[in-house]
């Protein structure tokens, strides 16, 4: 007889708000079609900043997805976290109620929390005094709201916890809520929904200089290829239910996949020589999931669509799988990147990619730069994927490698 | 200033701090918990804040966190020298 807590967890929910549409069915069928939801800005007028277009979740509507009791107190990426947790959590089918108090914990990614939230009451603060500013900016701009809110809203009483590490937090936070599961929660609500889409938001991202100031919202992120000019910032994200597997098989829970193998790793501190620390993630979370590289059925990539991190990538998925030695993609090139959501929603493709058995495409990118040696996917590639790996670079030197498989 | 009366309370906090669902702020919820109504302690707060631009008074916190219920809130609301200027 196996002992649960030493099996692999596995995936049994998923909530999706994403650039190409707002909940999973709508999002994957977008991204299986490579239709992109990367537009003009519309949540401001972006019209006097270098960058203009962004990846905005389409159909959101704050009454209608929000209880009113939560809307003055809830910045909008809060809301869309929150819309994507109850998604998970009616796909999982679980009640938490009919598990033990504590057997059910949140932890989610971060980057800044709140900032269009808490740009409006800077503003009353600045303007009109502190009697106008709301007393819910106490915490709606805060990096682990979204925790908080979704543990309040479905009485989630667990161990829980935020991580910040920037893109690689959508990887990050699963170790983390695997960690729970081993000391004993039945099942931990994660992953990662964030977005910053507002004039605050906007200048902290531009002074990173990793932004793309293309308008044309077909060549503005174009990683991989000779024309990489930055990424297209996006909201969005995926809410994950990861579940000890005792526990799922006990209710009877369907499961979109395992999670094999996880790793993380940093880069060489700033203006010390060494090779990054991508390849070492990815080999770890290999090792872990007991894998040899052959049997990877897809890479989704981090993507970054600058020159500089575009090769690093390349080189080290070269140097693991051999040059176009796997099928490499990346979706994100639909959505700009999600900063905290960004790598959760790539598991979460990853995740349908096992269960759909195809690969959703790269858009954008007629063909990678020859120098990466990349078997770039670029329309959807249909096939068994019994394994699938996801990589994520987090600025300031964050790597993170999960590999799932059915 | 005239005083603030239960309908005109309601009317606030639903503005500044939301409904919550199966309560009826309509009916007789005078001396009904915030908390029973679905409001926290921050809930209130936010509405005191509002009050106090509105009315043009000041609540002390420890007032606001006295007031567990609008009977009390409106007592504390219209005893304020300046609401009743």
């Amino acid at each position: 007889m196996t002992d649960s807590r030493t099996e692999p967890p596995v995936f049994t929910g998923m909530g999706v708000a994403a650039p190409n549409g707002l909940g999973t069915e709508a999002w994957w069928r977008a991204t299986l079609e490579g239709r992109s939801g990367i537009a003009p800005v519309t949540r401001f007028d972006a019209s006097g900043y270098p960058a203009t277009l962004a990846g905005e979740v389409p159909g959101f509507d704050p009454k209608r997805h929000i209880p009113s009791r939560l809307l003055p107190q809830t910045d909008h990426m809060t809301r869309l976290a929150l819309t994507a947790a109850e998604e998970a959590l009616t796909d999982a089918k679980a009640d938490p109620e009919q598990l033990p108090e504590f057997a059910v914990g949140v932890v989610t990614a971060a980057s800044a929390g709140g900032f269009e939230f808490g740009q409006r009451e800077l503003q009353a603060l600045r303007s009109q005094g502190g009697q106008y500013v709301s007393a819910y900016q106490s915490f709606a701009w805060f990096y682990a709201v979204n925790t908080g809110q979704i543990s309040i809203r479905h009485g989630l009483r667990g161990p829980s916890g935020v991580l910040v590490t920037e893109q690689a937090g959508g990887l990050d936070v699963v170790a983390q809520a695997r960690r729970q599961l081993r000391r004993g929660s039945r099942m931990m609500v994660t992953g990662g929904v964030d977005g910053a889409i507002c004039p605050w938001g906007w200048t902290a991202q531009l002074s990173g200089g990793r932004l793309s100031t293309v308008a044309d919202p077909a060549r503005a992120y174009l990683p991989f290829s000779g024309a990489a000019r930055g990424h297209v910032p996006g909201e969005g994200g995926a809410i994950l239910v990861l579940e000890d597997a005792g526990a799922a098989r006990e209710r009877g829970a369907r499961v979109y996949g395992r999670l094999s193998g996880y790793a993380s790793t940093f880069d060489p501190e700033p203006g010390r020589e060494g090779e990054p620390g991508l390849r070492r993630a990815a080999e770890l979370a290999l090792d872990e999931a007991g894998l040899a590289p052959r049997e990877i059925d897809v890479v989704f990539a981090d993507a970054a669509g600058l020159p500089e991190p575009d090769r690093q990538e390349a080189a080290a998925i070269g140097r693991v799988f051999g040059p176009h030695g796997v099928p490499v993609t990346a979706p994100k090139t639909m959505t700009g990147r999600l900063a905290a959501g960004g790598a959760a929603l790539d598991l979460g493709a990853a995740l349908l990619t096992l269960r759909h058995a195809v690969i959703p495409p790269t858009v954008n990118v007629a063909r990678p730069a020859d120098e990466y040696a990349l078997d770039l996917v670029t329309a959807a590639r249909p096939g068994p994927v019994r394994a699938a790996l996801v990589l994520a670079r987090g600025q300031g030197g964050f790597n993170a490698a999960v590999v799932v498989t059915q | 200033m005239a005083e603030m009366t239960l309908h005109q309370l309601t009317r606030l906090l639903r503005e500044c701090a939301g409904e919550e669902e199966g309560v009826d702020l309509e009916g007789d919820v005078l001396d009904t918990p915030f908390t029973d109504l679905g409001y926290d302690s921050l809930a209130v707060l936010q509405a005191a804040g509002l009050i106090e631009r509105e009315f043009g008074i000041s609540l002390p916190d420890e007032t606001i966190a006295e007031a567990t219920t609008p009977r009390l809130l409106l007592a504390f609301v219209n005893e304020s020298p300046s609401a009743a200027a």
